[in-house]
């Protein structure tokens, strides 16, 4: 399906075409990879809402990004559960494992270094999300291992194409 | 040893699949409503039980079904919140990848008794495993006849949709859900008027939590006095308790309403790390009042925490031990809400970023005697003076911290550093 017709499938679900804007980000999102201007108007324009609208969630949700983050966003938890169990040190040895600081992107474009608030699985803290997946029981060792797949994932050919779009704009 | 109600199939192999499901009960209740009661008497089945919201509130479900008007021309809506963002809470999540049925049979369940023939799930979007999960058993129950039109031939249909939220722990508050689901940036409406009567699109509208939901299909099964048999009469029931921080066997453990905090955090979870002791635990996620360790008898059950100052919330336990700075916990809790607040209102918006501030600088060794008081005059600025529970959560915790630990608050400004680094 194209991005339209997922889109329109969306509103379906919903007695209002204004309810399907949330819906539409996630599925322009996963299209572009993240929501520049032309793509929140796109949106827009299917749903037949007031741009206004669009512009308001791109930017109030935290999973919305409307600036390019990297192939792997790599999203440690530092909420209290996570931080009792030592997600500050987790942060530090990916900062300098990655070369980045906490918010940056690497030079590849493989990379996005982010700390996010309770991800309601603390049950394995320290933790973190990449991708749809979740990681937990993190230490140092885990994390390398864990970056060392990412990169082999990211050297197949298909993806490699991906993180070059992904690349911090100049 | 206690009979596990709601998480008695987690462990089953392919309990996500319907025959897997069925082959232990499943979608007998939803029968049974249909068949044996009316909708009325649904609600009164579970008014009977005394099943109290488990979203944190505690407010108790069959009541707030009843306040839907029996006449409106509107259609209602059910709307379940499956949007577990309270630090420290993971039981939904749990129950939706590896039981979604459950959840499912218990909402067709709630629709019918309060006349609902749309249903949403708004759940969070980083939930992805449970998304895919509830998807598939929505599919599967669709085309066995649990939802859909005449539903196991009855005069009653049900479409269940799922609403992917997108980051804002604001979401949670049942009326920015709304706001959310209608399209728009989720902030907390004032109430009056309350969904029921008001709700999504204007429609009377009944939200319950995930857990709330998934005890319902037990309920009717095994009927009211069974419920209202485990636990504390007033807040009976299974509950689901989440484990977590600086103890033993983090992880999700179900056990009656009402059982000591002491012998949850000590028995079951194993109690603290090795060579350490327990400094207090926060008993329902981070917008209930910490517990000093000299507390821990207390009941987990609504009532009980309430007395002591404290609350149920979301039964998301975390235990802090001796090794760990109350200050710097105590920062941590504030900077959330203040990153969560929704900007409405002005007390929990400008108060939590001030509270902040102050926060970091005892932390950091450069805090005056004087930001004590600040302190307590913010809590008192920011507690019931905005539209929602997010301020009041901050400033309740905010308020516990200095009542039991103001001693490391001290330390840190008397001595200029953390005693703790």
């Amino acid at each position: 399906m194209t991005m339209r017709e997922k889109i329109e499938a969306a509103m379906t679900r919903y007695p209002d075409a204004r309810s399907a804007i949330m819906p539409a980000l996630v599925i322009a999102q996963e299209e572009h990879g993240y929501l520049p201007h032309e793509v929140l108007e796109d949106v827009a324009d299917i749903l037949g809402v007031e741009r206004i609208w669009v512009y308001e969630l791109a930017t109030f949700y935290t999973l919305f990004h409307t600036e390019p983050v990297g192939l792997f966003h790599l999203q440690l938890c530092d909420n209290v559960s996570c931080m009792l169990r030592g997600s500050e040190t987790l942060l530090k040895h990916m900062e300098d494992a990655l070369g980045i600081e906490k918010g940056g992107t690497t030079p590849d474009g493989l990379f996005t270094l982010s700390t996010v608030e309770c991800l309601g699985a603390c049950e394995m803290a320290p933790m973190m999300q990449v991708g749809d997946d979740f990681h937990g029981d993190l230490d140092a060792e885990r994390i390398d291992q864990l970056l060392d797949r990412l990169r082999a994932t990211a050297a197949q050919p298909a993806s490699a194409d991906l993180a070059a779009n992904a690349q911090p704009a100049e | 040893m206690f009979d596990r109600v709601l998480l008695k199939n987690i462990d089953t192999p392919d309990n996500c699949r319907i025959d897997a499901y069925e082959a232990t009960g499943g979608y007998r209740a939803l029968a049974k409503a249909l068949s044996e009661y009316g909708p009325d008497e649904v609600i009164e089945l579970v008014k009977d039980s005394n099943l109290r919201g488990r979203g944190g509130a505690g407010f108790p479900a069959g009541l707030k079904w009843s306040f839907v008007p029996k006449q409106s021309d509107k259609p209602k809506y059910l709307c379940c919140n499956a949007d577990e963002s309270e630090p420290g809470t993971f039981k939904d999540r749990i129950l939706m990848e590896r039981d979604p049925h459950q959840l499912i049979e218990g909402m067709a369940i709630t629709a019918f008794a309060i006349g609902a023939e749309t249903a949403y799930i708004y759940i969070r979007g980083e939930f992805v495993l449970a998304i895919r999960a509830l998807e598939k058993a929505i599919a599967e129950a669709n085309a066995k006849g649990y939802l859909g039109e005449r539903i196991l031939g009855a005069d009653f249909n049900l479409v269940i949709h799922i609403h992917s939220g997108a980051g804002a722990y604001i979401c949670g508050e049942e009326s920015a859900m709304l706001d959310s689901m209608e399209g728009k940036r989720a902030q907390p409406r004032l109430k009056p008027p309350f969904p029921a009567v008001e709700g999504l699109y204007g429609s009377p509208t009944v939200i319950n939590n995930v857990e709330t939901l998934a005890c319902v299909p037990h309920i009717v099964l095994r009927g009211a006095d069974w419920f209202r048999e485990i636990g504390p009469e007033k807040s009976p029931g299974p509950k689901l308790y989440c484990l977590s921080g600086q103890v033993q066997k983090p992880g999700l453990y179900e056990l009656p309403m009402g059982i000591s905090l002491r012998e949850l955090v000590e028995d079951h979870a194993g109690g603290p790390l090795s060579g350490r002791k327990i400094k207090a635990v926060i008993p329902g996620g981070v917008s209930a009042p910490l517990i000093p360790e000299s507390g821990l008898d207390v009941a987990m059950d609504f009532d009980s925490l309430a007395a002591v100052g404290s609350m149920l919330g979301s039964a998301g336990v975390i235990v802090i031990d001796d090794s760990t700075c109350m200050v710097k916990i105590t920062l941590r809790i504030i900077a959330f809400f203040n990153e969560e607040s929704c900007g409405k209102c002005t007390p929990c918006r400008e108060g939590l970023d001030w509270a902040v501030k102050v926060l970091r600088r005892i932390e950091a060794g450069e805090g005056a005697p004087s930001d004590l008081d600040q302190l307590k005059d913010l809590y008192g600025a920011i507690y019931g003076n905005s539209f929602c529970a997010l301020g009041d959560g901050a400033a309740m915790g905010l308020r516990a911290a200095l009542d039991h630990f103001e001693d490391e608050f001290v330390a840190h400004i008397e001595t200029g550093q953390c005693p703790f680094h």
